[in-house]
């Protein structure tokens, strides 16, 4: 039956001010039961108070063949990284 | 229990005996469900009413002992529960349909009981859930398949006599028994309708219904369920982990 079932990729919001993040995937016959198993999955220790569910078949993913020209050249720039600021105290989540 | 026994603990032993006993029920799908996302969701329905049996067991501790005492080594003729929740899970729809009935019967039972019963605030949200779950169920497998609906509107038929039982007034349960079978009445006449489903027109009270659970009187399911529910208290005494 489940074979049957498209998969869902699900996303949990750990609290309030934070992103969603990929936490797994799932079986469902619809976006409604998706998100109830996921409820049941993933959030039934508190992990999160939101929750996203997408089709695996909507995402688009960059290939690993594609790996060195799309990620590579970053390696050597570390001007990009904002590592000559001086970060206020106080400020978490950065 | 005596005469003098406060009404908290008439209340708690059909209650937490409705809910021990659904759940153990539940329990019986584990390696058994048809998809791996709905047995760990009938698993997560299992744990809630297990653990709002024993908290109305805890409740009891004075009169009737430890937690295991009550939930093993009762007879069945002890056991209060309604003849609903010890009814066999059958197919995937019967036991749709069986929590069904339960939840929306539960869910108004445990909100008018919030002011008294200390557990009933907490149990109410997750009672909302289960009735959640088993209205999205409902709804799919009654407007299904063509062998779906057949075999929810079976199970609706066959449940259809347990459910008068489930609003006689409980010696120690100060509800509005009539106003709760109103809200049930409503909310299930809602959701068999939305998914295309025949309301049986059979009574639900007086003598071709079912239902002396509360007198400690049971279905003959119950006795095979208690018996393999209790074997292994019963086989070793006093065993810890």
């Amino acid at each position: 039956m489940s074979a049957d079932w498209p998969l869902w990729e699900v996303f949990v919001r750990s609290r309030r001010g934070l992103s969603h993040t990929h936490a797994g995937s799932l079986h469902a016959p619809d976006a409604q039961m998706a998100l109830r198993n996921a409820r049941d999955l993933f959030t039934r220790r508190s992990e999160g108070v939101s929750l996203w569910v997408v089709p695996s078949v909507e995402i688009t993913a960059s290939s690993p063949d594609e790996k060195d020209p799309f990620f590579a050249p970053a390696a050597d720039k570390p001007y990009r990284h904002p590592t000559f600021y001086e970060v206020p105290e106080g400020v978490r989540n950065l | 229990m005596s005469a003098t026994t406060p009404p908290a603990t008439l209340a708690a032993l059909p209650l937490g005996d409705d809910a021990l006993i659904l759940s153990h029920r539940l329990g019986e799908w584990a390696g058994h469900a048809p998809v791996l996302e709905e047995e760990v969701a009938l698993a997560n329905i299992a744990l809630d009413l297990l653990g709002q049996a024993r908290a109305l067991y805890a409740e009891l501790a004075d009169v009737l002992g430890s937690e295991d005492e009550i939930a093993y080594l009762r007879e069945e003729r002890a056991f209060l529960n309604c003849q609903l929740v010890e009814q066999p899970n059958g197919d995937f729809a019967h036991t749709v349909v069986r929590q069904l009935f339960f939840s929306t019967y539960q869910q108004p039972l445990y909100a008018q009981l919030t002011p008294s019963l200390p557990l009933a605030a907490k149990a109410v949200r997750e009672v909302a859930y289960h009735r959640d779950h088993a209205e999205q169920w409902t709804l799919r497998l009654g407007d299904g398949t063509e062998e779906s609906h057949a075999r929810t509107q079976r199970a609706v038929d066959a449940l259809w006599r347990y459910t008068g039982e489930l609003f006689r007034p409980v010696e120690g349960v100060d509800a509005r028994w009539e106003e709760l079978e109103e809200e049930w009445d409503t909310g299930i006449r809602a959701v068999l309708g939305q998914a295309g489903l025949t309301v049986p027109d059979s009574p639900r009270h007086g003598a071709w219904s079912a239902g002396a659970g509360r007198q400690g009187v049971h279905t003959e399911p119950f006795g095979r369920m208690l018996a393999e529910m209790q074997h292994l208290h019963r086989s070793h005494p006093g065993a810890t982990w």
